[in-house]
């Protein structure tokens, strides 16, 4: 499991957990579980694309992943929120399909791009990835406070001068960063979990938004640890794993909320 | 030009995508506007990217794919209503969560589907759709489908449009949220299962919110949205049936998919809509007080 074909997977994987941990931290406390599906579905069709011609499908990926943050903004301003997002992502999904459909190798192909795969990393590849991960670190660094602000308190960061619409550019753009580099090995379909899984289970646990960074960081890096090893093991899909150790995390994470304040109540009672 | 239009209606895979495509773009229009309404098109996208799940494990069992993503689509339903989609800050977490794990349970099956059976396809068909290749014995249970679904919404109109635009006035009327909201997740499930047997699991949005999203920004009563939102449905189901099918001889034998012509007729009929919407001064603002929660 740990041989030298399988140790590019654990550094790329540990990169993107990191950084979607912090990324997703946004997600989470944005309500903004919709977009941060849509995105990585927008990617899809960039792989697809760039499967067709030839050329490095990162490169492809934060092309269309560059038009799809482009498009929501455009397609949420001229009207509701959900009914756009929902129409960019059945849109990039169309194209993928249909790029996709050109293709002659096909349903292998299709699957690791939509559900991930873990030795698809090369040496070529991670120098570019871990580049986008410490460039999406930069830009949180950079706008850590202000995003903080604009998400827990939009009113309060109007007042102080941050403008919601630079906010929301930001943050699409860092979400965009993340999923480009994180589709290739976990999927289209659940690059989505990694993000929301681990951060929505360390909300539920605390209201500190340092601890919730450390804790969604721990699960996210646990969550793609375990996934890799059990896929290994076991030679099942990965997203499979990421999908249902997200989930368990965030039905864990509550169900302990829910006992603490029972026996909570119970002691003052 | 006349002897391809006869091959054209008397294809046999024409006549099934017809006619399910049909069933899917009525179905949609209806539970559509109700979905907007209600401000869940993340959670009606939600049950249709889950309900994939039910259609990969129909390949792996052997049973009829309808009743596959049906399964799935209700279990998924259920799954939110017990994670709390009821408090609104929490449905948008409990959403996801619930997809993340349904789509899991998807690459699982159609993994499962690959190896240990020998539907190659079975990836692309259960999530992007292939309607030529519907199955002539499928027409029947979804017509049932499709009963059901307007049987629901007939019987519980008023009060479904009364919950879906008001909640509270709802509430005060003595309608019981809890059973509406039930009983309207059923027949979204029941919806979504046509869509996705037409044109494909992940694609099924296209219609379920295309359409009816496009008719909300036009008309100004849920009844006149409903029927807007069912002819710009057929518009693009029967357009893009009849592109796909005449593709064939455009790309010299390389047919395009028909999910991609429905997505992308969708797509640009909303465009126009709200364009429309624009020019005639029919914006957000301007709206009667029955669209309350058509926020700008």
């Amino acid at each position: 499991m740990f041989s030298s074909f399988m140790i590019n997977t654990w550094i790329a994987s540990t990169a993107i957990a990191f950084v979607a941990a912090f990324v997703g931290f946004f997600v989470v406390t944005r309500r903004s579980a919709f977009a941060a599906h849509a995105l990585p579905l927008g990617a899809f069709p960039g792989a697809a694309a760039a499967n067709l011609m030839g050329i490095n499908p990162l490169i492809g990926m934060l092309i269309f992943v560059g038009m799809g943050v482009f498009l929501l903004r455009q397609l949420v301003r001229m009207g509701r929120r959900d009914v756009g997002t929902g129409l960019v992502l059945v849109l990039f999904l169309g194209v993928g399909a249909l790029l996709l459909s050109m293709t002659s190798e096909y349903a292998p192909a299709v699957f690791s791009l939509l559900f991930g795969e873990v030795l698809g990393v090369s040496d070529a590849d991670l120098w570019p990835i871990l580049g986008i991960c410490v460039l999406v670190v930069v830009g949180i660094a950079l706008y850590f406070r202000p995003l903080l602000l604009d998400s827990t308190f939009p009113d309060l960061a109007a007042l102080q001068g941050i403008r919601a619409a630079r906010m929301d550019l930001v943050f699409l753009t860092l979400l965009a960063l993340v999923t480009a580099t994180a589709l290739p090995v976990v999927g289209a379909f659940l690059v989505f979990t990694l993000l929301v899984g681990p951060p929505a289970a360390a909300q539920a646990l605390s209201g500190n938004p340092m601890r919730v960074l450390v804790l969604s960081v721990m699960f996210a890096e646990g969550c793609i640890w375990s996934a890799i090893a059990l896929s290994y093991w076991t030679n099942w899909p990965i997203g499979f794993f990421v999908g249902t150790i997200g989930a368990g995390l965030f039905m864990g994470a509550r169900s302990y909320r829910h006992w603490n304040q029972r026996q909570r109540n119970f002691l003052v009672v | 030009m006349l002897l391809e239009n006869s091959g054209f209606f008397s294809s046999e895979p024409v006549q099934t995508a017809l006619i399910v495509g049909t069933c899917a773009a009525l179905v949609s229009a209806v539970i559509g506007v109700f979905t907007i309404l209600r401000g869940n098109a993340f959670a009606g996208h939600a049950l249709a990217d889950v309900s994939s799940a039910g259609g990969a494990a129909s390949f792996l069992l052997g049973i009829n794919p309808l009743l596959g993503f049906l399964g799935m689509a209700w279990i998924a339903a259920f799954g939110m209503e017990f994670l709390g989609v009821r408090k609104v800050r929490e449905r948008d977490l409990a959403t996801g969560i619930v997809l993340g794990a349904g789509l899991g349970l998807s690459a699982l099956f159609l993994y499962l589907d690959v190896t240990t059976t020998s539907t190659t396809g079975a990836a692309v068909s259960v999530m992007f759709g292939s309607m030529f290749a519907i199955p002539q014995s499928l027409i029947g249970p979804a017509l049932v489908a499709s009963a059901g679904v307007f049987l629901l919404v007939g019987l519980l109109y008023r009060p479904m449009m009364l919950t879906a635009v008001d909640p509270d006035l709802a509430a005060a009327r003595g309608i019981s949220l809890r059973w509406i909201g039930l009983l309207q997740l059923l027949a979204l499930g029941l919806a979504v299962a046509v869509c996705a047997l037409a044109i494909g699991a992940v694609l099924a949005t296209a219609l379920l919110i295309g359409p009816a999203g496009a008719a909300i920004r036009l008309s100004r009563r849920p009844a006149q949205a409903i029927f807007w939102a069912m002819a710009i449905g057929l518009t693009a189901v029967w357009g893009s049936i009849w592109m796909a099918y005449e593709s064939y001889y455009w790309f010299s034998g390389n047919a395009w998919p028909v999910s991609f012509f429905v997505v992308t007729l969708v797509f640009l009929f909303y465009l126009t809509a709200v364009l429309v919407a624009k020019v005639m001064g029919l914006s957000a603002r301007q709206k009667p007080v029955i669209w309350p929660h058509c926020e700008a």
